[in-house]
Order: C-alpha cells, then structure tokens, then sequence
C-alpha cells in the first residue's frame, strides 16, 4: 500500500510539498505516484535561480509507462535540485519522499500552501481516481 | 473483470500489477518492468503469453491453404518442426496480422496476436472455404515464454529426461510435439530461449519449477521494450490495416516469385511505383523518451511517425521505430514541444544482450 505522509501538502497532480525549519519548501512526487508510473527513467529538474508558479509546470517526470509534468506547488525561486535524480532516477521509486526529492523552492508566499491537500483529502482523491 | 490466463492466481501470488489487454488480465510487472528487462537480457525470464491464440490446421490443401494466405512462403518449410514469419495480408496488400506457422506431423500449427483473433480466425475460415483444411483453436493450451542467455540451462534443470532431448535437438526457429507439450526455440525478445504450448496444470506446475530455479517472471511491460531492442515488429502499433508489409520493414518475409497469395498482385504494384513509406529505426542520443504518435522530422518537414518508441534499458537511452516517408536528411522527433534530434538506424537494436544496429543506409 502507498503511504501518505501526515505532514506533507499534496497537489492532486501527485506532487508533495514540506515545509522546511528555513521556510524553504521541498517538493516531489508522491509513492502513490511513483507506483503508478513505475520505473522512473528520466527527470527534468528546473533551473536554480528559476522563478515557478503554484500550480504551473516547473519540470518532468518520464518513466517506462508515461511523461508526466511535475507542477509547483506553491509559487518562488527554485533555491537546490537533486543532481543525484540525474543518474539515479529510479531513487524516485526507491525513496519518493526522501532521497527522491526533486526540487526546493524559497517560497513568495506560505499561505499558498492552505489551498493544497492534506494527506486525507490526497489518499481519498487517489482511491477516487482508481474507481 | 478480463479473462483470466490459467496462470493467473501465481502472477497474483508474485505480486503482479495485472493491466487489460484486449479483454484479458495480464501482468505487466511484479515489482520493476527494468529489472525484468535485464534479467531476460542477463539470466532468464518467464513469461505467460497464454493470452496468444493458438490454431492448428489439417486436413490435404493445409500446404495450398497456407500458399494462399500467407506473403511468407510456407512451402520453404520442409523440416519436420520448422517455422515461418509471416504477415497475412488483405486484398489490398494490407497487414491483417502477423504470426508464426510451424510444420508439424499433423499439418500445421498457427500462432496469432490476442487482439486479432477474432478477426483472423473469421478471414482464415472465410479463406478456407471450398478447400480440406480443418481450423481447430487450441483454448486449453497455456503458452510460457522462456528467454535469456540462461533459459536452456533452466529449463533443462527442471524438466524430464525426454522432455530435455527434444529442447537439446531443436534448431533455431524450430518447434517439436512431446506427449502434450509443443515445445519451441521461438521468442520475441532478441534473445535465445524457447516458448512452449501446454495443458494448464503443466504450465502451473512448470512455472513454479522456473521460478524456484531462479528463471524471474516477467510482464508485459519488459516484453515490449524487449522485443522493441529485439527490433521485432508489434501489430497494433508499428503494423495495421493502413499499411503494407513493405511499410513494416518486412519485405524479408514477402515472397513474390510467381505466387498468388491474398495481397500479392497489390505488392507487386507496390513495388513498381515504389513503397509509399518505411519503417525505421531511430536512437535518442540525449535525455529523454520517445513515445508512440510523437511527430517525426526531416530537416523543417514533418516526415512520419513515431509507431512504438520506449526507454531501452540495454542501451540507457531512448529508441524507437518510426514510419516515415523519407530516410535521407536530418531527423529529429517533437518530445512535448522540445524538438530533438535522433539518429536514424537499423533494428535491430539489440541481440543477445549485446548493441547491434546499424546507421542507415539511404538507397
């Protein structure tokens, strides 16, 4: 079974966002997510110093089965990439909310984050999604 | 809920993530579609393709029968056991499908695709009228795929001293009726190993032999990107209806000479005005994936198609066959509004475990 992670917000895109004791927000995909996908092959990371918006495209995720867009889930400046992603994708399987982190924002605004999903409101979106 | 395969409660056992495919409940991984992958190219792997649909033809025209529905040339078969590829065209020299025929005591035994058989089995009955030729499907057989550089081994480990001598005898393309067991040195991953028809129980039993032997089953979704490396043809995807084999990179498996097989008089005039298009290869040399409909580009214009496109594990990068309407120039594919180049190439890509193709060769 995925797990949901009680203290991440969630896109029902399938990103997860926490927030960090700086205030930075890290962002990846959820183990719901990866399992869907199935074997990662390739990550499109944005760029440091890059603007993202909440809700809009900021990379890719490609795996065996399809390319999906990864959105931002909240709005800022992309302040580190996980470099390891680019040899390793498939650490996105292995460890989807630790070593498979994709990127981490400086956000412009927290309160972005009141309009994502709770792990409930994501798990019962997830099971909506498969019936 | 789809049909099920007679191993379907051991690919629930092993944990597989089952997916529809044309109506039936298939595996298509249990846990890493890669490492199923390299596990085929580096040790074994076992497959249940019992979904496939098996007929068996006799009666006296069976030969004369073949002659006439199929582009490959049955009468090339004149060893006990041998098969052929072949495409089965319509009148208009279109792909029905494709399949493989073997010569057996019998007459002949026919393996087609799951997702034509209906359609075939009415155009092969339909073809068979006014002719002796008895179609009879073998829906009791279970069919497991056996591939790898270590599948012979295996398989020898676990079967009986009879069963041995025939996989022992068998050439290439080659398949033998023992008792209940159609076994085949057959496959559709580029890679040595054997296929092999039996009674479900068998297969059952045969399957958990495989599996404690360490052969490691595998999904559906390693046996496309293997057979994709392998170079090998997918009907559906890279041959249909809207195209000649000669469009399918299978002018090897047509043969003309005087024969009047269903389609050739349309091949012929194919030939002298000229294939319309081809089926390529092609090689992505940076990040990212090449997927099926993806558009195809030569220079600034749009040339083709990408017909099946896939990350090859072997090679760590993307490859893919593609129907275009010209080999010669620069090519490159549209990933999602990133257009990149690739390199046009010769399936296939991959054999024995080892990268083969070749940069192609504009006439």
């Amino acid at each position: 079974m995925a797990e949901f992670p009680g203290e991440l917000h969630y896109l029902e895109s399938h990103e997860w966002a926490r927030v960090e004791e700086d205030g930075s927000v890290t962002v990846g995909i959820s183990d719901h997510a990866q399992d869907e996908l199935g074997d990662v092959v390739f990550v499109e990371l944005p760029e440091i110093d890059s603007e993202v918006i909440a809700k809009q495209e900021a990379g890719v995720v490609e795996s065996v089965k399809a390319a999906s867009d990864i959105y931002a889930p909240v709005s800022g400046t992309v302040i580190a990439i996980n470099d390891k992603l680019e040899e390793e994708p498939e650490i996105v399987n292995d460890s989807p909310y630790d070593d498979g982190w994709f990127f981490k924002i400086s956000p412009t605004d927290l309160d972005e984050l009141k309009s994502l999903l709770s792990a409930a409101e994501y798990k019962e979106s997830c099971e909506d999604d498969a019936h | 809920m789809g049909q099920q395969t007679q191993l379907y409660a051991l690919h629930n056992a092993a944990g597989a993530k089952l997916v529809d495919f044309a109506g039936w409940d298939m595996p298509v991984h249990y846990g890493s579609q890669i490492e199923e992958h390299h596990a085929v190219r580096r040790h074994a792997g076992v497959f249940d393709v019992s979904h496939m649909t098996i007929v068996e033809i006799s009666g006296a025209d069976s030969s004369s029968y073949l002659d006439l529905l199929l582009a490959n040339d049955i009468n090339r078969l004149q060893e006990q056991g041998k098969a052929i590829y072949s495409a089965m065209l319509n009148e208009t020299g279109h792909v029905l499908d494709d399949l493989i025929v073997y010569l057996v005591p019998s007459g002949y035994l026919m393996v087609v695709n799951c997702a034509t058989r209906e359609k075939d089995l009415a155009w092969m009955q339909r073809c068979s009228e006014g002719l002796d030729v008895k179609l009879a499907e073998r829906q009791d057989l279970a069919i497991l795929a056996v591939q790898g550089p270590k599948a012979r081994q295996l398989i020898d480990q676990v079967v009986d001293d009879p069963r041995r001598q025939v996989i022992d005898s068998l050439k290439v393309f080659q398949g033998k009726w023992y008792e209940d067991w159609f076994i085949a040195r057959t496959g559709y991953t580029g890679e040595r190993g054997f296929e092999i028809m039996l009674p479900g129980a068998a297969a059952q039993n045969l399957w958990q032999k495989l599996v404690a032997a360490g052969v490691k089953p595998i999904g559906l979704g390693a046996r496309d990107t293997l057979r994709l490396e392998g170079g090998m043809n997918l009907y559906g995807n890279d041959m249909d209806e809207t195209v000649s084999p000669l469009e399918s990179n299978m002018a090897g498996t047509v043969v003309l000479g005087d024969r009047n097989f269903v389609g050739a008089q349309a091949i012929r005039e194919e030939i002298s005005r000229g294939p319309a298009k081809l089926l390529v290869g092609l090689v992505l040399h940076e990040k990212g994936v090449l997927r099926a409909h993806y558009p195809v580009y030569c220079g600034d214009q749009l040339v083709g198609e990408i017909t099946s496109g896939a990350y090859s594990p072997t090679l760590n990068r993307s490859i893919a066959m593609a129907r275009v309407s010209t080999a010669k120039g620069d090519f490159s594919v549209e990933i999602r509004g990133r257009t990149v180049p690739v390199e046009l190439v010769h399936p296939p890509f991959v054999r024995n475990g080892k990268q083969v193709y070749k940069a192609w060769q504009a006439d």
